[in-house]
């Protein structure tokens, strides 16, 4: 049977590895690549990683300059995919189908498109037509305003027109593979993932929803799963701050039986 | 170092990168090579692949000697891992975007997964339901979950070259053996330890 999902989210801002606490305020947590190992030599199903350095005016930059934020970034999915043996999302700064290809090339297997994805749906078409719906993540940030969930672009900085529900149901005619649906509000809060949120998604669409933003501890993991239909659980945070963490979470997940790859601990 | 020498050959499949760091990570001796020495000189062979049944063909037939990649595997008998498309393209023919040939190493058809209304696109981990043994499994106990990305699958007509099966909609050959020539539907390059294993395996007890 195919299993359900657990993923850490990284998130790197110039070239740091960051917490983030309501998409405004970030702590610098050290090295990215010595994380991911961490990660990696654990229970995880894949990993996302997020590029949220500032910078606006990043895609005018040159590749061959080596200028700091761009180089290290993919410098270090590159590192990553070299310790790393799972899927790997890689979201942040993508605006063409280049960037894209990039991303890929440096060893990411799918990539997450936020804005272009609310600014320009052609653009998730023409993506999943070259590289495969497989390939294709949205990943959309939704916070309450006015009693509604409504979808935030640019790193949670501008109100978009779109609820979740409605962003959803489009990405997916325009052939997305995936759904992350990260909380605003709940972003650092660790009081658990706005349930409603998630269902206004996954009710919506058929292809599979990754739940993000707000886990506290492992019981926020099995409430997504027992009351939404979302594919996969995805958190941030929560993993930085106890050792072996995601081999935890997923043998709680695995012992209270949730369908989950076993947490595996394989001597080789 | 070990003396076991892998040649992964190279067709611009988009794995083989994935592929080359996980055998390089487990200490082999790996090249990412076409040529007709280092076919003839590595002590295994490896197949990557993703992506469809007549491209991939067109573009291993065009890039890779397949006299001597035969005379390697069929006649000499060298260890051959096909992985995905680099599976599928064993089978005499393929149906993906019209009919083409395969390799025709291993007798069947590969034709669209039957998921019985799933989503046509088998993505995610999933456990495998071994039906024989072989050394390819060795060690990996009750963990048999592995990654999964296809929307076709290898009917294969000899049963007795099933390994294993999957479940998705319906069930699907997910391992496939004939003697020295093996091949896997799911990516053990993403398969995280099970994955690392399965290559171990494949380069020390085959």
């Amino acid at each position: 049977m195919k299993k359900n999902r657990l993923i850490p989210v990284l998130l790197l801002k110039d070239g740091w590895l960051v917490q983030s606490k309501g998409f405004s305020k970030y702590q610098n947590l050290g090295n990215p690549v010595t994380a991911v190992k961490r990660l990696s030599e654990w229970a995880s199903d894949e990993l996302i990683y997020l590029d949220i350095s500032s910078g606006d005016n990043y895609d005018t930059r040159r590749d061959d300059q080596g200028y700091e934020n761009r180089g290290s970034f993919l410098d270090i999915i590159e590192d990553v995919s070299k310790v790393t043996f799972m899927p790997i999302t890689v979201g942040g700064k993508i605006r063409t189908l280049s960037d894209i290809e990039k991303r890929l090339s440096v060893g990411a297997d799918k990539v997450s498109i936020n804005t272009m994805a609310i600014n320009d749906h052609n653009f998730i078409q023409e993506a999943a037509k070259q590289f495969g719906s497989q390939c294709i993540v949205v990943s959309m940030d939704a916070k309450i305003v006015d009693n509604e969930h409504r979808v935030f672009a640019n790193g949670g900085k501008d109100m978009t027109k779109f609820t979740p529900k409605e962003l959803s149901k489009i990405v997916e005619d325009y052939g997305a593979g995936e759904i992350l649906i990260n909380s605003i509000d709940r972003d650092g809060k660790g009081n658990g993932y706005d349930i409603e949120l998630i269902n206004q998604v996954a009710d919506n669409v058929n292809i599979p929803v990754i739940a993000c933003g707000g886990v506290g501890d492992w019981e926020d993991f099995a409430d997504a799963f027992e009351e939404t239909s979302a594919d996969a659980v995805a958190a941030a945070n929560i993993f930085h701050y106890r050792d072996q963490s995601v081999f935890l979470a997923k043998k709680f997940l695995y012992d209270f039986k949730f369908n989950v790859r076993k947490p595996d601990l394989i001597k080789l | 170092m070990n003396n076991k020498s892998v040649c992964l050959l190279d067709y611009g499949s988009g794995n083989v990168k994935s592929v080359y760091n996980i055998l390089e990570f487990l200490g082999y001796n790996v090249k990412i090579s076409n040529s007709r020495e280092d076919i003839k000189n590595s002590t295994h062979i490896i197949l990557p692949g993703v992506g469809a049944f007549g491209a991939s063909m067109k573009k291993i037939m065009d890039t890779i000697p397949f006299d001597v990649l035969e005379n390697e595997v069929l006649d000499k008998g060298k260890p051959f891992l096909g992985i995905c498309v680099g599976m599928q393209v064993l089978a005499d023919k393929g149906l993906e975007f019209g009919e083409h040939k395969g390799f025709g190493w291993i007798p069947g058809i590969v034709d669209k997964i039957d998921t019985k209304g799933l989503s046509t696109l088998h993505i995610g981990w999933n456990d495998i339901n071994v039906r024989r043994d072989t050394p390819l499994l060795k060690g990996l106990n009750d963990n048999k979950d592995f990654y999964f990305v296809h929307s076709y699958v290898f009917d294969v007509q000899d049963k007795n070259c099933i390994v294993a099966q999957t479940e998705y909609g319906s069930k699907f050959t997910s391992i496939l053996s004939k003697d020295n020539i093996l091949g896997i539907q799911f990516h053990p390059e993403k398969s995280q330890k099970a994955g690392q294993l399965i290559f171990k395996n494949f380069m020390e007890n085959l």
